[in-house]
């Protein structure tokens, strides 16, 4: 692997993002390759957001979401496993791996195993290398910031 | 609705091999509603296809994309025009009606399908959508208590179950229900089963697509110089 991994992680509000916050609480150490984009529930989650982080270079992608039978809005995250699995099809018939994108659940109390998922998820691309469509690092930041500008325009448009 | 479904990335890439500049366009009606070709499905194929292209070094071709309310229709085709100058090719991710559309309007245009446009169908559930009518031009639904022996009778059948209706079953596919199973059923709710004991003469079929391609003609909304074809 030529350049540090860059993975992007689209967190549910109500426990992911919860969790990575209180993963900093408890100041546990996982790799600061992760950037976090917060969305309201993984139900909101496009299959185009996901192909759009991999376009722009990233080199892994993680959805995390509430426990099963745990979602704030009833099955956002059944639904958002079900757009997770028809990304990876996609990856696969676009030619990258689909192991760089993984779902996950977790509860807002699990501050440890937000760290595990981003250190599972760093290994695992370090061992695949980097995304064939990496762009140079700073474009990558730059395309990682401008989604997270717009989760957080379209998040506080839902709050008005 | 028309119901459609996606080509594989690898089979859209290859068609446009020999092209620099693509425009993708969406149908904003039945391919919409079937999750195949609106704008949603657009963009992630937009997104699908330039990462493909990327990864067999073709990065330089261009992808964009954008959506029209309906394919199949001029008028909506317009605003669709003062784009495509600018394009050498067009992927069209409408029915079959929608990408011909498009050919017969910009004759000096490649037009490739994104899509495999399958059958008029209905939604039967979340994701799921099965074939209703094959359109014949010869409705006979009112004999068949609403349930159309050619669309769903595997064999076309018109006087009654083959020999392969297993517990209401197809024998052509376990998961596909006898259409002449569905016709009796319903014919026994309705009370007019005696109506299947007369023999059905055959079907006549010069209202169908033997006869090259159809048309419908209503006369009174053709105005004159408007009917350019």
């Amino acid at each position: 692997m030529n350049e540090e991994p860059l993975i992007l992680a689209f967190c549910c509000h109500y426990c992911a993002y919860a969790a990575a916050d209180l993963a900093g609480s408890m100041r546990l150490q996982y790799p600061g390759n992760v950037r976090v984009l917060r969305l309201p529930c993984t139900g909101k989650l496009e299959v185009n957001y996901i192909l759009a982080a991999f376009e722009r270079g990233v080199d892994g992608v993680i959805v995390a979401g509430c426990l099963e039978g745990g979602c704030h809005f009833m099955e956002g995250n059944l639904r958002a496993r079900r757009r997770v699995e028809r990304a990876r099809q996609l990856l696969a018939e676009i030619g990258l791996e689909p192991e760089r994108l993984e779902m996950f659940n977790l509860s807002s109390a699990e501050g440890t195993r937000f760290a595990e998922i981003a250190t599972t998820m760093v290994e695992r691309v370090q061992r695949l290398g980097n995304n064939p469509l990496r762009l140079d690092p700073k474009r990558i930041e730059h395309g990682v910031q401008e989604i997270s500008r717009q989760a957080e325009v379209m998040l506080a448009g839902e709050k008005q | 609705m028309i119901v459609a479904d996606r080509k594989k990335i690898s089979e859209i890439r290859d068609m446009i091999k020999d092209h620099r500049r693509v425009l993708l366009v969406g149908c904003g009606t039945c391919v919409t509603v079937c999750l195949a070709g609106g704008e949603r499905e657009v963009g992630i194929l937009g997104s699908a296809l330039r990462m493909a292209l990327r990864l067999q070094n073709r990065g330089d071709v261009v992808v964009d994309e954008c959506t029209i309310e309906r394919q199949c229709e001029d008028a909506f085709i317009d605003l669709l025009a003062p784009r495509v100058s600018g394009y050498d090719a067009i992927c069209s991710l409408g029915c079959g009606a929608g990408v011909q559309a498009l050919a017969e309007r910009f004759p000096k245009m490649p037009v490739y399908p994104g899509l495999n446009t399958q059958f008029m169908g209905i939604l039967e559930s979340q994701g799921v959508w099965t074939e209703m009518c094959s359109g014949c031009g010869n409705c006979r639904l009112g004999e068949f208590a609403g349930i159309c022996p050619i669309t769903r009778c595997a064999k076309r059948l018109f006087n009654g179950p083959c020999g392969g209706s297993r517990d209401g079953k197809c024998e052509v596919h376990p998961d596909l229900c006898c259409g002449w199973q569905l016709i009796c059923d319903r014919a026994v709710n309705l009370g007019i089963l005696d109506q299947f004991e007369r023999i059905v003469p055959p079907h006549d079929w010069s209202t169908g697509l033997d006869g090259g391609p159809r048309k419908v003609v209503r006369e009174d909304q053709c105005i004159a110089g408007l009917c350019s074809r």
